[in-house]
């Protein structure tokens, strides 16, 4: 029978041939879990009479990895004790530990080969699908059913139906990955692919680096699907023609233009005309969405030569240590910095609230990352806007959202106060 | 024997009619950072509802439209409402992540999607015979059933002791 991505993957973790609805116990290849689900994931596992992991992650250290992302550096005591917990958990088993800004969880998992195509991947993080870019099954469970891999190597999932999104044409100039993901959340809905399994495909996929890739996958969480995969060159999975579909979508990209999600659901995407001009405090370019290397360059472009507003502050916390480096190296970073931007540890802090750049009252946000939920980002009295980093630079410029195309001639037009004199030249060309 | 998370319940509604109620809402993403369920129970709903945790009484139910637990995995989202007291979360749909930590952790959550519950309505909900019972109305409305493997687990009430007695998924 034909069949779809997940119900091939799940097919060969179960022993058996599987089909959508089914409910299957499936050997697990890869597990993680960060700072904010590892100390309720080790207390589960120790009640559970767990001493060691499961036997493939005994011999394969890198089958599990703790990554201490969401609140790192540790803004407390009670954070640095559980960062210290981990920590020991890691040398009493022997796991991974990816320490204080190596990085944020799922771009580690990518670096360092932790998952591949036709992989079964757990991780405690509702963005794990992210790792549907390498072709992976990847989904993001709670601590507990984390806890339960940690001591079996298996769990039961529920085959998930799938839905195809094929995606024609060539995206526009200026427009990515992000407005595209975008613009799919909103035509899916919060709910739309709740329980299931989003397949990617098409000639717009094919163009796509890696990292464009990643977006879409990351953000299938946001559509309340279980995993999103992505079907291209670079991997070998396909899906079986005559496949079995929940939904089919076909969508042209070429007339896409930059989209933005506004408060505060990352379902309510307007093109970003429908909130132009508005006045902004603050800029974040960070998260597992949109913080890697094309993202910082994307920003740098706008940057170049430009300053932030005044009254607006910009700060980025890159993907990873590696893309800091990169950018570090190819003169990124120097455009970011001079033009005005601050730059903190790479990590969810500021995404999720933790730390590192929590919105005051009645402040408004534009960020590039995935959620707005009321409280987000850490302040319910914050409005928060997502959108790409290239929009996100632009509005850190102008101090008001507007299409980066429109930003010429208009630097610094919604700061309050006196303009600060330009930047000096920056020598070092962008990749 | 079966769990005491299998019996009827019957509780006083906390009706929020609301779709898309998202973890960050249940719990702010800034106080997850520990292993103290009672500073979790001290802050559920607190975005959505400030009065919320003064008010719940152990046993009461919380009531919720459409896609209930949407946005991150975090389990201290089902453990707050747990701590706080809430025996049972009767919603018209659930987010997959939030519905499997509620399993996993024992607290009952029901997928009913015809509801009509109001605030301080008592509700009765049988979990074995998959029904809701607005006892104020006398109305009764079919709740999804959950799959056999997920029923197990909660009738041991969780994740940890379904474990502790199969050693592995049956």
């Amino acid at each position: 029978m034909p069949q779809t991505l997940a119900e091939k993957i799940i097919s060969a973790h179960a022993g058996r041939a599987v089909t959508a609805n089914e409910i299957a116990i499936v050997r697990v290849d890869g597990a993680m879990a960060t700072d904010a689900t590892a100390p309720l994931a080790i207390r589960a596992f120790r009640e559970m009479g767990g001493v060691q992991l499961w036997e493939a992650a005994r011999h394969d250290a890198k089958r599990f990895a703790l990554v201490i992302d969401h609140a790192a550096p540790a803004p407390n005591e009670r954070v640095a004790n559980l960062h210290k917990l981990m920590r020991e958990f890691a040398r009493e088993t022997g796991c991974v530990l990816y320490d204080i800004g190596e990085g944020i969880c799922h771009q580690l998992m990518m670096e360092h080969g932790h998952a591949g195509a036709g992989d079964i991947f757990t991780g405690a993080d509702s963005h794990t699908p992210t790792l549907g870019a390498l072709g992976a099954f990847a989904i993001g469970v709670g601590s507990t059913d984390l806890a339960g891999i940690m001591l079996t190597g298996r769990t039961w999932l529920k085959v998930p139906p799938s839905i195809r999104i094929e995606l024609s044409g060539a995206l526009p100039a200026g427009v990515t990955a992000k407005d595209l993901v975008l613009e799919l959340v909103r035509q899916v809905g919060a709910d739309g692919a709740n329980y299931q399994s989003v397949e990617f495909a098409g000639e717009a996929v094919e163009a796509m680096t890696l990292a464009s890739r990643t977006v879409l996958a990351n953000m299938v969480a946001e559509m309340g699907a279980k995993a999103g995969m992505v079907e291209a060159s670079g991997h070998p999975l396909r899906a079986d023609p005559g496949a079995v579909y929940a939904k089919r979508i076909a969508y042209d990209v070429s007339r896409l233009r930059p989209m933005i999600s506004l408060p505060h659901a990352p379902g309510n995407v307007q093109p970003i005309e429908a909130v132009a001009g508005r006045k902004i405090h603050y800029a974040f370019i960070g998260s597992c969405t949109n913080a890697r290397l094309e993202d910082l360059q994307a920003a740098a472009r706008v940057l170049r030569g430009q300053r932030v507003a005044p009254g607006v502050r910009l700060v980025i916390a890159p993907a990873s240590k590696r893309v800091f480096n990169d950018a570090l190296r190819d003169g990124t970073i120097e455009t970011l910095s001079e033009a005005g931007a601050t730059f903190i540890t790479s990590g969810c802090g500021p995404c999720v609230g933790s730390h590192l750049g929590v919105p005051g009252d009645g402040e408004v946000v534009i960020s590039s990352t995935n959620r707005n939920f009321k409280g987000r980002m850490g302040n319910p009295n914050a409005e928060i806007y997502l959108a790409s980093p290239a929009v996100v630079a632009a509005a850190a410029v102008a101090g008001e959202i507007i299409d980066p195309a429109h930003l010429a001639g208009k630097p610094g037009s919604g700061g309050a106060g006196e303009r600060l004199p330009p930047a000096p030249s920056i020598p070092a060309p962008l990749r | 024997m079966t769990h005491e998370t299998m019996k009827s319940l019957l509780g006083n509604a906390h009706t929020y009619a609301v779709d898309d109620i998202d973890t960050d809402r249940i719990i702010p993403g800034k106080y997850t950072k520990t292993l103290e369920l009672g500073e979790l129970a001290r802050h559920v709903l607190e975005d959505l509802d400030p009065g919320f945790a003064a008010r719940v009484q152990p046993g009461d139910l919380l009531v919720a439209g459409a896609n209930f637990g949407c946005g991150s995995s975090r389990e201290q989202a089902p453990l707050a409402l747990k701590a706080a007291g809430v025996a049972c979360v009767v919603a018209r749909s659930f987010a997959r992540i939030f519905y499997r930590n509620a399993i996993n952790i024992g607290l009952p959550v029901v997928e009913a999607p015809g509801h009509v519950i109001e605030t301080g309505q008592r509700v009765r909900v049988d979990l074995e015979a998959g029904t809701v019972m607005n006892d104020s109305t006398g109305q009764t409305f079919a709740a999804t059933k959950m799959p056999d493997v997920m029923a197990r687990i909660l009738s041991e009430g969780g994740l940890v002791n379904y474990l502790v007695k199969y050693g592995n998924y049956q």
